[in-house]
């Protein structure tokens, strides 16, 4: 009977007694977090979607938000520093899959070297993250104007030359629109409505409220997730160090770090798209 | 100990796929260790104590729900009248001389709903049974983290407690109804209620969330990976199939439910405006612009509807099993029930807009989510179907267990008419938010995953604490609970089909239901002969549990895993070699067998056909 039993089951692993996808319950617990995980960052993408859609008219361009580059003061250069950033963290995960793959050779030194990297790459990208807030948070000198106007409260820009970048502070833009209003109607804006500079969770000078809202929110939510990504990396490269794997015999906590690692990295591609890109 | 237990666990799910003889060694370790109190009954690892552990969690705090319910009953039965139990459970501020005050009336039916559905239901019913029935069914000497399965109690405990906190704070418990939708519930100055009370009910969530994702996963990886030898797929009991689904529900699902309850959270304390737009309270307009509550009723059901599912499938799943055993037949339908409950888990993502009909979405989005609601209806009378057949020429055994599994065979039918009825927009549409739909979901879900629940309980008591519970106690308990069931729900139809509103603390102002009035009253004294009820229940439950006579081996005659252990809590399960799996459960009055059940374990005889359409 038994041979009877071992025949039937030699060609699945679904037949029980082994693992089915050939893989251990932590590997398979990490792919079934992440999936999880993904679906949290799903409903927030979503909701940014949903209100992005109802508020077309109103967004504000993200190349017209985001031009600041470190030591290029007062240059316009749309959307360069979070291309770097994003390489910063793209890199990362190269050099993570590097360190994976040193632990399969079961050679140490190597998988500190890359995890190493793969560490420092998640500190720059952190902090690139805390200097485009910084810029996101204290905005341009001349601010926004925030009035009523047919019966809305609304975030009117100051015009300025597509092509030289030099503000006109006399005349504003509505929303959306491309064509900037009089200096006599814009006088008038300017009088009945209020200064806004740069951004908060309440209000921000580059257009709709909630344009801020969901860029601090998602980039944040997945900031906090490359930080804890880094802190754990850091767990496990000192676990590396003081030889733990070594002496385990595999380097599988290096593997279940880099899934996490890969996945913060993809959804990363996601919010860059959608926010930058879109 | 701690830390050599858990590096014990991933030992074993890494050695499990390669030799059967390292679980043996294994488990002889096992000896060696003392247990002190604090491991073994308090922060244990063991996958039959943190069952045990949800189960009496979840009796509290259904007792906490139960005793809510009768408390705003009878405000709805005797609106005005005073009564000496409400003054003397809630106090001179919430019943002052004994009657109900309106907000807290608010805050009974919110923290009721909660409690009923997350801790009971979700918690308490999935938390017990998978975590009794899955090692044990599937072969496994324990779940695959026994570390993070301990986190998942410790978390729904931490959770529960929350949840009950919110009782005691200066405004009130969340009062906004169990769905929170904002603005209401995002602004602490709409109501007493959503101020410290929805921030203690947001953390309790949040917490829950944490639990049931670890237990989810935790589930799903032991079903996968830790099935011993032999136990295919196809030849898992369908508990395991209808726990393993629910936790692929759960962990697709409430991730989604803390999307949306975090920036609820940011709404309401750091100023954003997710949810809010154009709102004039207390004569202020205030300054947030542009989101949508919407947005979080969008977010909210595509959670809140797999949770119905969340609920109802491990009911059918323990159903299954009970009244298989008991009817001395093979379940009609393997594989067709195995298809039904994945079907159900597929459809009950792409239909959460039928609970948003009223939104103002456009009919033709509407009339979708229609045809994907009634699509349900399928496999669920597949189901339904499947039991009555199973149970058709059965040799049926009346024990306790099986009463209540047939009694949640009546409900889930009873219950799931109504819902085609509410299904359909045009109709749903004037019932919306009346007690037609309190009616629905009470008897479809409520009422038929306790009934699945009691069932489990009874069923699983000799696994559970290694005795029975009295039977006739039991007959008595299960007729006056279905009796006094069908009283409360039934006659809310009708109130529902009048036009009598949900939600609200009395309807004495509206002249038209004045004659509805004692429709009210007839539900109350069910719901008071209801709790009595279970008072019985309560008895026998922790009566049995000290005095209960010992229960033999394998008592119903059983094939699944389970009754092969021995009657006692051995860490490990099996005292010797996991048993090898050699045919599907459900070999029961098999033609030419000696006996009427054919365990698992038993090989298949020369030329013998496995069940279950291999």
């Amino acid at each position: 009977m038994a041979g009877h039993s071992a025949e039937m089951h030699k060609y699945s692993g679904w037949g029980g007694g082994v693992s089915p996808l050939g893989a251990s319950y932590g590997k398979v617990f990490m792919w079934f977090f992440l999936i999880s995980d993904a679906l949290t960052f799903s409903g927030f993408l979503c909701a940014y979607g949903f209100m992005r859609h109802k508020f077309a008219g109103e967004w504000p361009d993200p190349a017209a938000v985001f031009h600041h580059f470190p030591f290029l003061h007062g240059k316009h250069l749309p959307l360069l520093y979070v291309g770097f950033m994003t390489f910063i963290l793209i890199m990362s995960s190269v050099t993570m899959v590097l360190a994976v793959e040193a632990g399969h050779r079961m050679k140490k030194q190597a998988v500190l070297f890359w995890l190493g990297l793969t560490i420092i790459g998640g500190f720059g990208f952190v902090g690139s993250q805390a200097w485009e807030w910084y810029n996101f948070i204290s905005g341009n000198e001349q601010g926004a104007v925030r009035a009523m106007h047919h019966g809305d409260v609304k975030t009117f820009q100051f015009y300025s030359d597509h092509k030289t970048h030099v503000i006109d502070t006399t005349r504003l833009v509505p929303p959306g629109g491309h064509e900037a209003l009089s200096v006599e109607e814009s006088g008038k804006l300017k009088a009945s409505g209020k200064r806004v500079y740069g951004a908060s969770l309440r209000q921000n000078e580059y257009g709709h409220t909630l344009f801020g809202d969901f860029f601090f929110f998602i980039t944040g939510f997945h900031g906090f997730h490359v930080f804890s990504g880094v802190m754990i990396n850091l767990v496990i490269f000192i676990m590396v160090a003081r030889g733990m794997m070594q002496r385990r015999g595999h380097y599988e906590m290096v593997e279940k770090v880099g899934l996490y690692w890969h996945f913060v990295d993809l959804v990363w591609v996601f919010v860059f798209t959608f926010f930058y890109l879109l | 100990m701690g830390t050599a237990h858990h590096e014990h666990h991933d030992l074993h799910a890494q050695d499990l796929g390669k030799e059967h003889a390292h679980d043996d060694h294994h488990h002889d370790d096992h000896h060696h260790h003392e247990e002190s109190f604090i491991t073994k009954y308090v922060f244990s690892m063991d996958h039959k104590t943190i069952s045990r552990q949800f189960l009496i969690t979840a009796v509290i705090m259904a007792v906490i729900g139960m005793m809510m319910s009768i408390l705003f009953r009878l405000q709805l039965a005797w609106p005005g009248e005073k009564f000496a139990i409400a003054n003397a459970l809630l106090g001179d501020k919430w019943a002052p001389e004994g009657i109900l005050d309106p907000n807290m009336y608010m805050g009974l039916v919110t923290i009721h709903g909660t409690i009923m559905v997350f801790m009971v239901l979700t918690g308490g019913l999935s938390g017990t049974f998978s975590n009794l029935l899955i090692p044990y069914q599937i072969g496994a000497r324990d779940m695959a983290s026994g570390f993070l399965n301990m986190l998942s109690y410790w978390f729904f405990f931490a959770s529960s407690l929350f949840m009950v906190m919110g009782m005691f704070v200066e405004g009130g418990p969340a009062s906004g109804g169990w769905t929170v939708y904002p603005p209401l519930s995002a602004l602490p100055q709409a109501m007493p209620g959503s101020g410290l009370g929805m921030t203690l009910w947001l953390v309790s969530m949040s917490l829950f969330i944490v639990s049931s994702l670890l237990g989810g996963l935790n589930y799903i990886i032991t079903v996968l990976n830790m099935r011993t030898k032999g136990m295919k797929m196809t030849r898992l009991p369908l508990t395991i199939w209808a726990f393993f689904v629910t936790a692929i529900l759960g962990v697709l699902s409430f991730p989604v439910l803390f999307s949306a309850a975090l920036l609820l959270i940011f709404d309401r304390s750091f100023g954003t405006s997710f949810y809010l737009s154009e709102i004039y309270i207390d004569g202020h307009a205030l300054d947030n612009m542009g989101g949508s509550p919407i947005l979080f009723q969008h977010l909210f059901w595509f959670l809140g509807h797999p949770e119905v599912y969340i609920i109802i499938l491990p009911a059918l799943g323990l159903t299954s099993e009970i009244i298989s055993v008991n009817a001395r037949k093979p379940i009609f339908g393997y594989r067709a029930m195995v298809t039904s409950i994945l079907a159900i888990g597929f459809l009950s993502f792409i239909v959460w807009g039928h609970h948003m009909y009223i939104t103002g979405m456009n009919p033709f989005l509407g009339s979708v989510f229609v045809f994907t609601t009634l699509l349900i209806a399928i496999p669920s009378a597949v189901k339904a179907f499947n039991y009555i057949t199973t149970l058709w020429k059965g040799n049926i055994q009346f024990t306790p267990g099986m009463m209540f599994a047939i009694g949640l065979v009546s409900t889930f039918v009873t219950g799931g008419v109504t819902g085609i009825i509410l299904a359909d927009s045009a109709l749903d549409i004037p019932l919306h938010d009346t007690y037609f739909v309190v009616a629905h979901f009470h008897i479809v879900m409520g009422l038929s995953a306790i009934l699945g629940m009691i069932a489990g309980v009874y069923h699983w008591f000799p696994k559970l604490f290694l005795r029975q519970m009295n039977k006739n106690m039991g007959y008595i308990h299960f007729w006056l609970t279905f009796i006094a069931a069908y009283g409360v729900f039934f006659p809310m139809h009708f109130l529902g089909l009048s036009g009598v509103p949900r939600r609200y603390y009395t309807n004495t102002a509206f002249p038209i239901f004045d004659n509805l009035q004692d429709i009210n009253e007839v539900v109350t004294w069910f719901a008071i002969l209801g709790a009595f009820a279970q008072v019985i229940f309560l008895f026998n439950f922790f009566y049995s549990m000290f005095r209960g006579p010992k229960s033999p081996q394998n008592p119903y005659g059983a094939n699944t895993l389970e009754w092969t252990t021995p009657m006692a809590h051995t860490h490990g399960n099996w005292p010797g070699a996991i048993p090898e799996v050699h045919r599907w459960p459900y070999d029961y009055s098999k033609p030419g067998a000696e006996k009427d059940f054919i365990p698992q374990t038993v090989p298949l005889a020369e030329g013998e056909e496995d069940g279950g359409g291999h």
